[in-house]
């Protein structure tokens, strides 16, 4: 059943203030206020949202670059993952501004005002930015997202038309950053069953490609009220992907072969 | 502190308290929304047949029951049912594949509210015509 307040040990609490150091002062004196999500594992206290001030000069380009000067500069405790800080790896995704993308591409000055920085929605924290991803982990694992054969292995590698790679453009470029299934309500509410977009979307990418011949079984491991079809087309994970890619269309693919496929 | 023998209480990252909600998801809550809505309405409305057909005793029974604000709730029915049907014709056409890119998906949004508007002005306005002559 859908709980749409936070748990009682989840509710967040009004945070510390942190002034720029007096040595690390930007030339205008200007500052921009980043409020971002802490919670701290050991200490057995609320979360709560601190407000950082990062001198305009200093807080580069992208939202991580400011993340990564408050921690270099004001806060070493403050955590998060990245690592390519190019978009390619997946790790910096984040709650910024009320949208889940990924930290190092999104532009400070796609952002107005203050910058609200919190963890991906509806997940158990790690600490601070870094949620509990482990359940998306099995969910992946359980569609099997690798090539399957009956045929026996050709000498060289199983080709494939131009046409039909083509219709693996759109999916394959997902970085498993997984913005679209923590923004999706569905999941929020049915996480536990439904497999959600990110999966879904790479569900399909195995069902198109036409060198997969265990396109009948794993329709059949996706036929169940659960795990396909609490897809509502709210949209939010198009919306929302850093990458410009579709899960919502991927899911009614998968939705439109189920029907096909019942002749 | 904490030890392995109790483990952590995590908490749950903000939800609902964060996100922005556009467009999109907006009105696919209002759809759901409208859906409840209609199934107990058109309940009521069922009644209100069913007492039409049975006599002025259980008429008369419908219209104590519902008044006043019967005819209100009827107005709020008349616009959720416009809008209910406006956006399941959208999801019609996003089942079968098509419109699902986002500028299609926004554009075809605007124009169930659109519809919406058309349509309850329509029902709302020859309601209440009936009514008043």
């Amino acid at each position: 059943m859908a709980e749409f307040t936070l748990p009682r040990n989840s509710k967040v609490k009004k945070g510390l203030h942190w002034k720029v150091p007096a040595d690390k002062a930007g030339e205008s004196g200007k500052t921009r206020s980043f409020k971002v999500y802490r919670w701290n594992p050991d200490t057995g206290e609320n979360p709560r949202l601190d407000t950082y001030d990062v001198p305009v000069e200093r807080m580069g380009q992208m939202v991580l670059d400011a993340l990564i000067w408050i921690k270099n500069n004001v806060d070493s405790s403050l955590t998060f993952r990245r690592s390519c800080r190019e978009g390619v790896c997946g790790s910096c995704s984040m709650n910024i501004d009320g949208t889940n993308t990924l930290a190092c591409t999104k532009n400070l000055d796609d952002v107005r005002g203050d910058v609200a920085v919190y963890p991906l929605p509806h997940r158990p924290v790690v600490k601070d930015l870094v949620p509990d991803l482990n359940q998306l982990y099995s969910q992946l694992a359980s569609i099997e997202p690798w090539l399957k054969t009956d045929s026996p292995a050709p000498s060289r590698e199983r080709y494939q038309s131009v046409e039909d790679r083509a219709k693996l453009d759109g999916l394959w470029e997902c970085i498993l950053c997984f913005s679209c299934s923590t923004a999706c309500p569905s999941y929020w509410w049915n996480g536990d069953r439904y497999l959600g977009p990110a999966i879904l979307l790479q569900a399909y990418r195995w069902l198109a490609d036409s060198r997969d011949e265990a396109t009948g079984e794993r329709l059949d491991a996706l036929e169940d009220p659960f795990r396909l079809y609490r897809c509502h087309t709210i949209m939010n994970c198009t919306k929302t992907c850093p990458k410009g890619l579709n899960p919502a269309k991927a899911i009614t693919e998968i939705k439109k072969m189920m029907v096909e496929r019942r002749g | 502190m904490t030890d392995q023998d109790t483990p952590v209480q995590r908490p749950l990252s903000p939800h609902l308290q964060v996100y922005r909600l556009p467009l999109l998801p907006l009105m696919s809550i209002t759809h759901r929304v409208t859906g409840v809505g209609l199934a107990f309405g058109t309940l009521v409305l069922a009644w209100w047949l069913a007492a039409l057909a049975t006599g002025p005793g259980a008429y008369d029974l419908f219209i104590r029951f519902m008044n006043p604000l019967g005819g209100l709730a009827l107005l709020g029915w008349m616009i959720a049912i416009a809008y209910h049907f406006c956006n399941g014709i959208r999801h019609l056409i996003w089942d079968t594949g098509h419109a699902l890119d986002l500028g299609s998906a926004e554009r075809a949004g605007y124009l169930v509210l659109v519809g919406w508007l058309v349509l309850s002005a329509v029902m709302v306005g020859s309601a209440l015509l009936f009514w008043l002559s």
